[in-house]
């Protein structure tokens, strides 16, 4: 009974066969994470590879050339991915424009400003909007959004900027209702409930001893937001923004439905156009003959590349954002 | 008990036994499969449907697109192939193939103009040509106001709205274009998808029927079944004969009359601009493919069994869908062709005339 009760060093450390079993499990899941986290990079890998193999005879027909060319019939078998590059990078601006001033100020308001009883409907109802597929966006685009756009928005916009001397060339055109804004509008209405939730989340880990001493010594709300919540959250908004990009330049469903696939390149905003994505989508399934397909699939690569340019620059432009760090502004 | 056990084990055997001979036997040849072509794919699915319950045999068709059914019948994953476009005879050759027509359809163009309704508008091919080329852009153009004295035309931009994506409709409809404009044949062509000079994209017969419906002046081109099924304003054509015809299914079973079957060699038939006084000129016949030479000889019976199952029963099913079936002279060419052309591995007609 007392022999029991008396501690030795065995009871205080795991027995030796409880460690080795803790260190089969410890090499087990240090192996597991490992494989996981190097299989991102070899799949990524192999999508580059297939990629690059699927878009050879593109590559090799046109060269270059591809990038530049705003042809694209396929009765002669000449393609080129310019008018698709410009719309997926327009459509994608126009949301980002529209959708990090919207988001941002909605995080903002949700953190800082909002009523206690009003911050979980809202974030609550930001979740929802962010889970709803987008198939839903692009027809709510067309059969809701398009018709009120031509008939009460887009005439009043053309008439009024429409005779500016160079913004007025964006927004000439027929008052079709669908096209490049149109498709770049319900984009930045898809892309805020992301972006939003995200800075959310990151505005919310700003430590409350930071802002309550910058109130103490009366900073206003801005000053609070410009200089403490900003320059701690800036990797995690960036972080955001480039989430809600990277899905503005991939969306298809949505954007098919309201841009009107036509590819034509055209300085007006209200003029439809075509995106990479949407490009794809419409014309993989019908495509037949080697170099059709080639030329859909170096598309995809583009979009590959453009999203990986957008990424590099974004990186770029934190470590810069470091650098600066503790400089006078 | 152990009994039991070793006699669920050779049932499980057994079924998968079965599953694998499914393949080989004729008495259990349960499904066939088939993939390809959009444009008749509510046909395929209907009458797939009506065979299933008659005789117990599933038709699972795939409506994955033209060229998607192009390349899964060559790689031989699907029983048939099916096609909006007719192949060439090189390319059939080429991959063992043999074509033949299964059902016809049309393509209407629709406008939506204030106060034009169902075929009041008429317009003829030239200026249909010209109104797709871009070259006619006003809806109070003189050129169609010539043809419509009796139809208050409004100062309206015209928008073309086209298919965005490939599709047998679009085939149809510029082959069309290509046989009565030369600028259309010179400068865009025919194919499933082209370089459109001008106008919107809609993705799908569903897609240019909203957009039409959506934008005020806008014309566009889709199947007649969606032209019935959204009440939408078909216009009158030309055709070759020089009448002004209304789409209907007697106009088009027309133009289909009056095509040359006989003539044409493994069933290339277009049946745009068809002569006749109520032809209609824009009708397409959809196309099914299957390999010359069957590895299996009991799936390719069953599959033509269900093709001949439907020349026989599959009219009234598809009328009120806005297809029709072919002429009865046609359909003995087709099953003359399957005797002859047909064959099991071991040289013997798979479907021989009784």
């Amino acid at each position: 009974m007392t022999g029991s009760s008396i501690t030795t060093p065995a009871d205080q450390h795991p027995s030796e066969a409880t460690r080795s079993r803790f260190d089969w499990r410890n090499t087990f899941f240090a192996g597991f994470s490992y494989v996981s986290a190097v299989s991102v990079l070899l799949i990524l890998a192999a999508i580059i590879i297939s990629l690059v193999v699927g878009a050879w005879p593109s590559i090799k027909e046109f060269g270059l050339a591809f990038l530049t060319s705003t042809e694209w019939n396929p009765v002669t078998e000449q393609y080129g991915a310019a008018v698709a590059i410009f719309g997926t990078l327009v459509t994608s601006l126009i949301a980002m424009v529209i959708g990090i001033p919207v988001s941002f100020g909605i995080a903002l308001f949700i953190t800082e400003l909002c009523p206690n009883w009003l911050k979980r409907p809202i974030g609550t109802a930001i979740e929802l909007l962010a889970a709803i597929p987008s198939i839903i966006y692009g027809m709510w685009g067309l059969f809701v959004f398009a018709p009120l756009f031509s008939e009460r928005v887009q005439p009043w916009i053309s008439d009024t900027l429409g005779d500016w001397a160079v913004v007025g060339a964006l927004f000439q055109g027929p008052p079709l209702g669908i096209g490049m804004f149109t498709a770049g509008l319900i984009l930045a209405i898809m892309v805020i409930p992301f972006m939003t939730a995200v800075m959310r989340d990151i505005f919310e880990v700003v430590p409350t001893v930071l802002k309550e001493s910058a109130y103490g010594v009366g900073a206003t709300t801005w000053e609070v937001t410009r200089y403490i919540i900003l320059p701690y959250t800036k990797a995690g908004v960036v972080g955001g923004i480039m989430l809600g990009l990277g899905r503005a330049m991939g969306e298809t469903m949505a954007v098919t439905f309201v841009i009107g696939n036509a590819n034509h390149l055209s300085a007006s905003l209200f003029m439809p156009g075509n995106t990479i994505s949407s490009a794809i989508a419409n014309q993989f399934t019908e495509a037949d003959g080697v170099l059709y397909t080639s030329a859909l699939i170096e598309l995809g690569l583009i979009l590959f590349c453009v999203s990986f340019v957008v990424l590099a620059l974004s990186k770029l432009m934190l470590m810069r954002m470091a650098a600066r760090e503790g400089k006078a502004t | 008990m152990k009994m039991m056990k070793f006699d669920a084990v050779t049932k499980l055997f057994v079924l998968i036994g079965a599953c694998i001979g499914a393949q080989i036997c004729l008495a259990n040849v349960k499904e066939i499969a088939g993939a390809g072509a959009t444009f008749p794919y509510p046909v395929y699915a209907k009458w797939a449907a009506a065979y299933q319950t008659e005789t117990g045999i599933k038709c699972n068709y795939q409506s994955i697109g033209s060229g998607g059914g192009i390349k899964q019948i060559k790689a031989k994953t699907v029983d048939f192939g099916a096609s909006d476009a007719p192949l060439s005879s090189e390319e059939l050759d080429a991959a063992g193939l043999m074509q033949f027509p299964m059902v016809m359809g049309a393509v209407v163009p629709v406008v939506n103009l204030k106060g034009v309704t169902a075929n009041q508008l008429k317009l003829s091919n030239a200026v249909l040509a010209d109104i797709y080329l871009g070259k006619i852009r006003q809806w109070n153009d003189p050129r169609i106001a010539a043809e419509n004295p009796d139809i208050k035309l409004p100062s309206r931009a015209i928008t073309v709205v086209h298919r965005a994506d490939g599709s047998g409709t679009t085939w149809i409809f510029t082959n069309f274009l290509a046989k009565v404009s030369a600028e259309w044949k010179r400068n865009v062509g025919n194919a499933k998808s082209v370089a459109w000079p001008s106008g919107v994209g809609g993705k799908g017969n569903e897609g240019v029927a909203s957009y039409v419906e959506r934008v005020k002046g806008g014309i566009g081109y889709v199947e007649y079944a969606y032209a019935l099924q959204n009440q939408m304003a078909t216009v009158m054509l030309r055709n070759r004969n020089g009448n002004f015809v209304a789409p209907s299914i007697a106009s088009f079973q027309a133009a289909a009359a009056n095509a040359d079957w006989m003539g044409a060699k493994d069933f290339y038939m277009v049946l745009t601009d068809q002569p006749g006084e109520q032809s209609w000129p824009i009708v397409g016949a959809s196309f099914i493919l299957i390999h010359k030479t069957q590895d299996n000889i009991d799936s390719a019976r069953a599959t033509l069994e269900f093709f001949d199952w439907a020349y026989r029963n599959g009219a009234k099913m598809v009328d009120d869908l806005g297809y029709f079936t072919l002429p009865e002279k046609v359909i003995d060419l087709v099953r003359s062709a399957w005797a002859a052309g047909i064959v099991g591995p071991a040289g013997s007609a798979v479907f021989p005339r009784p």
